[in-house]
C-alpha cells in the first residue's frame, strides 16, 4: 500500500517537479519560435502534440550527438508555456539526475551549427541545426531559438571571379577581331600594290589623284585630290 | 566605302558613302538615342507631373529640336564636309564653331565611354548566381556582414565600393582601380574595332535596333509584375500644376537639345556622306520624332519596373511590422496579413498602445516608395539593379538590361568619335610621316583617349565624371548651337540656304522652318542659355559625396567644390567656346596681313561659285 502511494506520488510529483524546472525566462531554458505558415504557405502542417514530440526527440538527438557519452531521451526535454504563435520554452534535464538542468551554454553548443559553407558539409556539430531544421521543413529564420544566433550564410566565393571569365571571353574575341582586320587590310594592301606595279598605265591617273589615295580601304576621307591639280591640268 | 564620283559638284573629292539609306538613318538614330533617353527622360516625366510634362517637351521638340536637326543635316549634306570644313565654308571667321564642336565631342567621348565601361562591368558581373549586388559580403573575421553594406544597402555597397571604390571627397584621388581599367580597356577596344575599317555601318544595324527589342521584352515582362500598374499610373497621371514653374520648361528644352545630340558635329559628318539629292527634311523629322518616341516608349517599362520595386519594398516594410507585432503579442503565425494589417494595428494600438509604440514600427507608405526617384547612374546601377533582384530569373533580366545600355552607349559613341575624327582629318593634323595603313591615325586617337579617360578610373573618378557631364556637356553645346543657327540664318543667309534646300530636296522650306530658323529657335536657345546659366550661378556648386564616416550615412554628404576644382569646371565650360572668338581673331589677323594662300586648302571656295563648274569644260 505504502509502495503504491509512493509510486503514485512519484508519478504525480515527477512531472510536477519537471514543470517547475521549466518556466518562462528560466535561466537555463531557451525560447523557441516557430513560423510554419510563413515557411510553407499552403502546405503548412498543423502544430500539435505529435509535432511537439518530434521536437523533443530531435532535441534529445542533438544532445546525444554533443554529449556522446550520455543517452538522452524524450523525457529529458521539458516543454512549457506553449502559445498560439507557436512559441514555447524548453529546458533540458540530465538523464542521470532529473533535478539537474543542463546549462544554457551546453544546450547552445549542442544546437547551434558552426559556420558552414552551403550546402552543409558534414562537420560533427554543425549538422545539428541543419538536421533540426530539416526535420520540420523549416529554416533558421522560421525555427528560431531565441538567443542562439543563426549562422551567417557565407556567400559562395568561387576561386575565379565569374566576371573575369566573361571579360576574358569578350576581350579575347575583340583582340582576335582586331588582329584579323589588321592582317586582312595588310594583305589587301599588298595585293593592291602588286596590281599597281603590274599596271603601269594607271600610275599617271593615280598621281593625278595623289598617292595617298592609293589605299582607300580604311574609309579615311582623303583630301589628296584638290582643286589645284584640276586647274593646272586644264 | 569611298566613291570615286566625278559628278560631285564640290570638285570631285572622294568621300565615303553610305551603303544604303537605312544605314544612314540607323546611324543618326543610334547617335541621337542614347542613355539619356532611357534614364533621364522618365525621371523628368516623374518629377514634373507625369503626362503633363509631354506638353513642354513636345513644344521644345517642334520649335527647337527639329529646326536645329534639319539645319545640321542640311548643311552637312550640302557642303559635304565635317564640322570644321562646313563652318569654314560658310565664313572663315566662324571656323571656330567647328573647332569648338570637335573639342566638345572629344571631352564627351572621354566620359561617355567610361559610363559604357561601367555598364560592361555590371554586364560581366551579371553572369553569377546569386547576383553580387543582392547580398552583403562577410567581414574579415566572419562575425558579421561588412558594416558599410549593412548601414546602406547591398546594391549601394556594390556600386560605391565594389565598382567605383569611391573616395570620401574629391581631394583624395585614390588609386587606379584595376578592374575599372580593365573594363575601360574593353570598352575602348570594342569601340575601336567597330571604327577601324569603317565597319561601323554593319555594327549599327545591331546597336541601333537591339535596344528596342530589349525594351519591348521588358515591357511585356514588367506588365506582368505585381505593382507595375501603380508605377504606370504614377507616371502618366497628368498633373498640370508643375507647368507653371519655369524650371519645367527649361528642363524640357535642355532635355530635347541634349537628347538629339546636335552641336556635336557628328550629325554634320554623317549627313556629309549622303548624296546631295537626299531629302534631308524628311530625315530630320524622322530622326527627331523617333528620338522622342523612344524616350516615351522607354519610360513605360522603366516605370512599370519601378512600380514593382516600390510595391516590393512596401510589402517588405509591412512584413517587417507584421513580424514584430506577431512576435510581441504571440498571435498565431500569418494571422496578420498585408490586407488586414490596418485593422490589427488599430485594435492592438487601442488595447496596448505603450507596447506597440515600443516596437518602433516603420511607417510604410506606398506613395513614399514611389516617390523615390533617381536618374542617370543612380537609376541604372542602384534602383534598377535592386528591382532586378526581386524579379524571378534575375540574371537574364540583368544581362538583357545591361546589354541594352551597352548598345545604346556604343551607338552614341560612334557619333561622338565621328565628331572628333572627321574634323581632325579636315584639319590635316595627322602628320605626313604617319603611314596610312594599319589605321595608325585612328589607333593613336583611340589610345590617347583611353589613356586620358583613365582619370575616371581613379577613386574620385565618379566625381570628375559628374563635373565633365555638367560643365562640358551643357553650356558649351548651347553656345555652339546658338552660333550655328545665327551663322546659317543670318551670315550664310536664309535665301541662299533655301536655294540649297530646294536643290537638295526639290522644294523650298515652308514658312514654318524659316520662322523657326530666323526667330523662334535662336530666341529659345538664347533664353534657355541665359536661364540655365542663371540657375546654375545661383546655387553654389556642391557635390554629393559618399562618405562612410559621415554622421548621417547612408545619406550622401553634400560638399562644396574646392577652388581648384571649380577653376577646372570654368575651364571646361569656356575652353571649347573660346575657340569661336579665337579663330575669328586669328583669321582677322591673317586677312589683314594679307596671307591667305595657306587658307585656301582649309577654306574651300564658296560652294555656290562651284555650281557653274561642269566636268566637260
Amino acid at each position: 500500500m505504502l509502495v503504491r502511494i509512493l509510486v503514485l506520488l512519484y508519478l504525480v510529483g515527477a512531472p510536477a517537479l519537471a514543470q517547475t524546472l521549466c518556466q518562462p525566462n528560466a535561466s537555463n531554458g531557451y525560447r523557441v519560435r516557430i513560423s510554419i505558415k510563413t515557411a510553407l504557405g499552403n502546405q503548412a502542417y498543423e502544430w500539435n502534440e505529435n509535432e511537439m514530440f518530434l521536437f523533443q526527440a530531435t532535441m534529445a538527438f542533438a544532445m546525444r550527438r554533443y554529449y556522446k557519452t550520455e543517452t538522452y531521451n524524450v523525457d529529458n526535454i521539458i516543454v512549457c508555456n506553449q502559445t498560439r504563435r507557436v512559441s514555447f520554452w524548453f529546458v533540458v534535464i540530465s538523464p542521470e539526475n532529473p533535478t539537474m538542468l543542463i546549462p544554457k551554454a551546453d544546450v547552445e553548443k549542442a544546437v547551434s551549427a558552426l559556420t558552414t559553407r552551403l550546402p552543409c558539409r558534414p562537420m560533427s556539430n554543425s549538422m545539428s541545426r541543419h538536421r533540426i531544421n530539416n526535420a520540420f521543413l523549416l529554416t533558421d529564420r522560421t525555427l528560431e531559438f531565441l538567443g542562439i544566433h543563426p549562422t551567417l550564410a557565407e556567400p559562395v566565393n568561387p576561386d575565379t571571379p565569374p566576371w573575369l571569365i566573361v571579360f576574358g571571353v569578350v576581350i579575347g574575341a575583340v583582340f582576335a577581331g582586331i588582329i584579323a582586320l589588321l592582317v586582312s587590310s595588310l594583305l589587301q594592301k599588298r595585293r593592291k600594290e602588286k596590281g599597281m606595279m603590274e599596271d603601269g598605265q594607271d600610275e599617271e591617273d593615280r598621281q593625278m589623284k595623289g598617292v595617298e589615295n592609293g589605299i582607300n580601304l580604311d574609309g579615311i576621307y582623303n583630301r589628296g585630290f584638290t582643286d589645284d591639280d584640276r586647274f593646272t591640268k586644264l | 566605302m569611298p566613291e570615286e564620283g566625278m559628278e560631285n559638284s564640290k570638285g570631285g573629292e572622294e568621300r565615303p558613302k553610305w551603303n544604303n539609306k537605312a544605314e544612314y538613318l540607323l546611324t543618326c538614330i543610334g547617335f541621337a538615342v542614347g542613355l539619356g533617353n532611357v534614364w533621364r527622360f522618365p525621371y523628368l516625366c516623374q518629377i514634373y507631373g507625369g503626362g503633363a510634362f509631354l506638353i513642354p517637351y513636345l513644344i521644345a521638340l517642334v520649335f527647337q529640336g527639329l529646326p536645329l536637326l534639319y539645319l545640321e543635316l542640311a548643311i552637312g549634306q550640302r557642303l559635304r564636309m565635317g564640322s570644321i570644313g562646313v563652318w569654314n565654308s560658310i565664313s572663315p571667321y566662324l571656323g571656330g564653331v567647328g573647332v569648338a564642336s570637335m573639342v566638345v565631342s572629344l571631352c564627351v567621348s572621354l566620359f561617355y565611354n567610361t559610363i559604357v565601361a561601367w555598364v560592361l562591368w555590371y554586364l560581366f558581373n551579371s553572369f553569377q548566381e546569386p547576383l553580387p549586388w543582392s547580398q552583403c559580403p562577410l567581414n574579415h573575421n566572419n562575425t558579421g556582414y561588412v558594416e558599410e553594406c549593412v548601414e546602406s544597402t547591398p546594391v549601394n555597397y556594390f556600386w560605391y565600393r565594389k565598382t567605383l571604390n569611391i573616395t570620401p571627397n574629391m581631394e583624395t584621388s585614390g588609386s587606379l582601380q584595376w578592374w575599372m581599367v580593365v573594363s575601360l580597356a574593353t570598352a575602348w577596344s570594342i569601340v575601336y574595332i567597330c571604327f577601324i575599317r569603317g565597319s561601323r555601318p554593319s555594327a549599327v544595324y545591331v546597336t541601333a535596333t537591339f535596344p528596342y527589342l530589349v525594351l519591348t521584352i521588358f515591357l511585356v515582362r514588367a506588365l506582368t509584375l505585381p505593382g507595375s500598374s501603380e508605377g504606370l499610373i504614377y507616371l502618366f497621371t497628368p498633373d498640370v500644376r508643375p507647368l507653371s514653374n519655369p524650371q519645367v520648361w527649361l528642363d524640357a528644352a535642355t532635355q530635347i537639345f541634349f537628347s538629339l545630340s546636335v552641336a556635336f558635329g557628328g550629325l554634320i559628318s554623317f549627313s556629309s556622306y549622303n548624296s546631295q539629292k537626299n531629302n534631308c527634311e524628311r530625315d530630320a523629322v524622322l530622326v527627331g520624332v523617333i528620338n522622342s518616341a523612344t524616350s516615351i516608349y522607354a519610360s513605360i517599362p522603366i516605370f512599370a519596373i519601378l512600380g514593382f520595386k516600390a510595391h516590393t519594398n512596401y510589402v517588405t516594410c509591412l512584413n517587417g511590422n507584421i513580424l514584430a507585432l506577431t512576435n510581441e503579442f504571440d498571435i498565431s503565425d500569418m494571422n496578420i496579413t498585408v490586407e488586414n494589417y490596418e485593422q490589427w494595428f488599430d485594435s492592438l494600438n487601442g488595447t496596448h498602445p505603450s507596447r506597440v509604440s515600443d516596437l518602433n514600427l516603420k511607417t510604410c507608405d506606398l506613395q513614399t516608395f514611389l516617390d523615390q526617384s533617381a536618374s542617370g547612374t543612380g537609376l541604372a546601377f542602384i534602383v534598377f539593379t535592386e528591382a532586378v533582384i526581386s524579379m524571378p530569373g534575375s540574371q537574364v533580366w540583368a544581362v538583357l538590361f545591361f546589354i541594352m545600355l551597352f548598345s545604346l552607349g556604343l551607338s552614341s559613341m560612334f557619333g561622338n568619335l565621328e565628331g572628333v575624327l572627321t574634323p581632325l582629318h579636315d584639319l590635316k593634323l595627322v602628320p605626313k610621316w604617319m603611314p596610312n595603313e594599319l589605321f595608325t591615325g585612328k589607333t593613336l586617337i583611340c589610345l590617347v583617349l583611353f589613356l586620358v579617360s583613365l582619370i575616371f578610373t581613379l577613386g574620385s573618378g565618379n566625381y570628375w565624371l559628374e563635373i565633365f557631364n555638367s560643365y562640358v556637356g551643357s553650356v558649351p553645346l548651347l553656345i555652339i548651337a546658338f552660333f550655328e543657327i545665327i551663322a546659317v540664318a543670318y551670315i550664310y543667309g536664309i535665301g541662299r540656304f533655301s536655294d540649297d534646300l530646294e536643290f537638295m530636296t526639290g522644294h523650298r522650306p515652308n514658312i514654318f522652318w524659316k520662322v523657326c530658323w530666323l526667330v523662334i529657335s535662336p530666341l529659345m536657345l538664347f533664353v534657355v542659355l541665359v536661364a540655365y546659366v542663371a540657375v546654375q550661378a545661383q546655387t553654389h556648386p556642391t557635390y554629393p559625396a559618399w562618405n562612410p564616416d559621415y554622421v548621417n550615412f547612408p545619406d550622401t554628404e553634400v560638399l562644396p567644390y574646392p577652388d581648384w576644382v571649380f577653376a577646372i569646371c570654368v575651364l571646361l565650360s569656356s575652353v571649347p567656346v573660346i575657340f569661336i572668338p579665337l579663330v575669328a581673331i586669328y583669321r582677322l589677323i591673317c586677312c589683314m596681313s594679307g596671307r591667305h594662300s595657306e587658307d585656301r586648302l582649309h577654306n574651300d571656295p564658296n560652294p555656290y561659285a562651284n555650281e557653274g563648274y561642269v566636268v566637260e569644260s
